[in-house]
């Protein structure tokens, strides 16, 4: 009984312990995880400034995408954009005459991760645009910035005290989501874990220490995005 | 695009959107009575039951859910069967079947979430309230019923909407401990009927038809709550 909770040699570094593996599979969460942050963040920018500069038609374009990815649960997304993104490059390398290719897990883990976070900091940085005030934009365009340097130099800096909150949000949210990942067969850490698991027999074990590794990764970050806080909002006064 | 599979699957589609809703309404209902008090805990509560709230909100929100449903379902699940008590008593049926180890899953999971909703809900309400309250002699549990309960469920009710909306997106999970929800139906016309797309769009179809029943619903519920200006 008790050495179903505690067979720690599973988890040695050496022999046939599953350390390096569960080593391996946390490295490849963190990839994915901040691959496709920053995928969702680049995504999440272009289509904020759509949404508040763009044309009636990038503008409805834009809120279809961030209603309906919204709306549908992750794990459907991912399946859906798994195979329908793998399936479409495919056939588009064959109808230019390619052979098709294997497309890296890593690649379309993080595309398809990427594509879900863009819809939500299209929402928080959208938000925190908005909340910059209209007359710093405005005497920036009276010292003659170009759009440009307007967006580089004021509405950026100015919008991350607002963002950074939700920003921080879906850093924890996307390091989290990598572990569905799993149910495309993708080998990050709750794959591994899976794996190591059914192997050992040692279930409560593998599950509880891969709890352990997720949330260590959580409070780090935690305390990261903490001191990023303390950077962007420098000059302000405290609100509490 | 090939639909001719929906009438065939149909009545299993129904027993998904079931299984779906009890999920969700189960875990939902009594998350929340655990949220209340790992919310108000955490505000007025004495330092041995406030740090225990903290760290099990800390623990819920910093793992994955999928994580926490493995390790109760196959963890735990995997320990029952050598306790010979348990496998004698009457509990055995239900320790065999997924269900309720993805409601256990799913109602500490929106415990965790909404007990900290609820800190920052109780926190909310303006203390000279509950100066009036107690200035006119009531007891603290008349004063927790009466005005700082109902005061901090008003003012979160469009944050709640939102979380339960994320349950909702979250429920498919229970679909990998074997619960056959309207993803798991879906997965076996995948099988069955080897198609792709179509399931799976069908199935996305009708969580954004379920996202917006819960929307709407509080929306109504939003209206009928008397709002201060």
């Amino acid at each position: 009984m008790g050495e179903m909770f505690a067979n720690w040699h599973h988890l040695s570094f050496s022999g046939d312990g599953w350390g390096w593996n569960l080593l391996r599979g946390l490295s490849s969460t963190v990839q994915i995880a901040a691959g496709a942050y920053l995928l969702g963040l680049t995504i999440g920018l272009l289509g904020a400034l759509g949404k508040i500069n763009g044309s009636r038609l990038t503008q409805w374009l834009l809120e279809v995408y961030t209603t309906l990815i919204r709306a549908v649960p992750e794990l459907v997304l991912i399946l859906l954009l798994y195979y329908a993104g793998t399936g479409l490059i495919n056939e588009l390398l064959e109808l230019m005459g390619y052979q098709p290719v294997d497309i890296s897990g890593l690649v379309a883990g993080i595309a398809v991760l990427g594509i879900v976070q863009g819809a939500y900091a299209t929402e928080v940085i959208r938000g925190a645009m908005l909340a910059v005030p209209r007359g710093q934009v405005e005497a920036a365009q009276a010292f003659g910035m170009s759009g440009w340097k307007v967006l580089l130099r004021i509405i950026l800096p100015a919008m991350l005290p607002f963002a950074l909150p939700g920003l921080s949000n879906l850093w924890l949210i996307v390091t989290k989501d990598t572990a569905l990942l799993a149910v495309v067969g993708f080998s990050e850490l709750a794959m591994t874990t899976r794996q190591a698991a059914g192997a050992t027999r040692a279930y409560f074990m593998f599950f509880a220490v891969a709890a352990g590794i997720y949330l260590a990764l959580t409070l780090v970050s935690n305390q990261v995005f903490r001191l990023l806080e303390k950077r962007v909002r420098r000059g302000q006064p405290d609100v509490n | 695009m090939q639909w001719y599979w929906i009438p065939e699957y149909a009545p299993r589609f129904i027993d998904g959107v079931i299984v779906t809703l009890q999920l969700l309404g189960i875990s939902v209902v009594l998350g929340m009575l655990l949220a209340i008090p790992i919310g108000l805990v955490q505000v007025t509560g004495p330092r041995w039951l406030a740090i225990p709230a903290r760290m099990f909100c800390t623990l819920i929100r910093g793992t994955p859910l999928l994580i926490q449903l493995w390790l109760l379902y196959y963890g735990l699940g995997s320990l029952f069967p050598m306790i010979p008590e348990i496998r004698e008593s009457f509990l055995w049926p239900i320790l065999r079947d997924a269900f309720p180890y993805a409601v256990l899953a799913f109602t500490l999971s929106v415990a965790g979430y909404e007990g900290e909703v609820m800190r920052g809900a109780f926190r909310g309400v303006p203390k000279g309230e509950l100066e009036a309250a107690r200035a006119f002699g009531m007891g603290r549990f008349t004063l927790l019923r009466r005005i700082w309960l109902p005061r901090a469920l008003q003012n979160v009710l469009p944050t709640l909407a939102g979380e339960f909306v994320l349950t909702l997106k979250s429920t498919p999970l229970a679909a990998t401990i074997t619960v056959f929800d309207v993803y798991g139906v879906g997965s076996i016309v995948r099988q069955e009927t080897y198609r792709v797309y179509e399931p799976l769009l069908f199935v996305a179809a009708i969580y954004v038809c379920l996202t917006a029943v819960i929307v709407v619903f509080f929306r109504w519920l939003e209206r009928r709550v008397p709002r201060p200006a």
